[in-house]
């Protein structure tokens, strides 16, 4: 196997980011049963918003701010986890 | 189904985290024993590729939506205790960073869907592969049942988690939570199984993972 295989499914992952303008925009599964049976309005605001939505804030675009805020998770969710993964390697080498 | 604060009850919080900080940690204690090399990019890239994926809401039925959970995906690729750490990544950083899913209720969603999740995945991926041989269909047929179950046994978690804090009806939530999972499943299954098609292509050494030699005890 290529030695920097991770680089080509990070950009993978990356890829598929583009794709999520396409998303429906629909409520999922757990929203649309709080929908029916009207315990949708017990959800509380959030105390405070970085990245509400996916929707990168000062993005005028909307597709593109939704672009934006995966592609920044994406990184941040690859690089928290291979830390906690080198992390819990560490533990067991000492 | 990520669970916003204010769906459940304090107690049901505090239990729920209590058990899913227990479970993490136990995974984080059996993750170092199989954490090899390439295993650790491997947590890197299956966690950018699950966050990604979830952000890619499907149509199923009658205006709701549903996206890849991964719990199974990564039960197959990594194993159930490394795979328990990069959905925990993954759903910390979508309730931290994004606001899906609250604070207070990260611990029940961990629980859900890092940790029930991952293990169900796991469970019934080993027990079909064993049961079906270890072909290339018998790969797929595990794969599909394993991401639908993972999902469904997540739903009906949430919904009891919901049932307890009583904000809704047991007889109400259960079905109503089992019946649209059981759709949104059917679409976990097909994307696991399109991501095990791809990767037994493209990269095939990555599903030699050896697979029966750790089991859950």
């Amino acid at each position: 196997m290529r030695k920097r295989w991770w680089l080509i499914g990070l950009a993978l992952a990356l890829c598929v980011v583009l794709f999520s303008p396409l998303a429906s925009p629909d409520p999922d599964g757990l929203e649309r049963v709080a929908e029916d049976h009207g315990f949708i309005e017990r959800a509380l605001a959030p105390v405070y918003e970085l990245i509400p939505d996916y929707v990168f804030p000062g993005v005028a675009d909307e597709r593109l701010a939704t672009i934006a805020a995966g592609l920044v998770g994406t990184i941040m969710v690859f690089g928290l986890t291979w830390g906690a993964g080198k992390l819990v390697q560490r533990k067991s080498e000492e | 189904m990520h669970i916003p604060d204010g769906f459940l009850n304090l107690t049901t919080a505090a239990t729920t985290y209590v058990a899913a900080g227990g479970s993490v940690a136990y995974a984080a204690r059996r993750a170092n024993a199989e954490l090899g090399e390439r295993q650790v990019p491997l947590m890197g890239v299956s966690a950018a590729f699950i966050f990604a994926a979830q952000m890619l809401n499907f149509h199923v039925v009658g205006g709701t939506s549903g996206h890849l959970l991964g719990g199974a995906l990564v039960a197959i690729l990594l194993g159930p205790w490394p795979g328990m750490l990069v959905m925990t990544s993954v759903l910390a950083v979508q309730a931290l960073l994004f606001q899906d899913g609250g604070l207070l209720a990260l611990g029940a969603n961990v629980l859900n869907m890092a940790v029930l999740a991952v293990l169900v995945g796991h469970v019934t991926y080993q027990g079909l592969m064993r049961l079906l041989g270890r072909g290339r269909l018998g790969l797929y047929a595990a794969g599909f049942v394993a991401g639908w179950l993972s999902v469904v046994i997540a739903a009906l978690a949430a919904a009891a988690e919901l049932a307890v804090s009583g904000t809704v009806a047991w007889g109400v939530v259960l079905p109503a939570m089992a019946g649209v999972h059981a759709l949104i499943g059917i679409g976990e299954g097909l994307i696991t199984v399109g991501v095990l098609i791809f990767l037994s292509l493209a990269w095939p050494d990555l599903l030699h993972r050896p697979v029966v030699q750790e089991g859950i005890s």
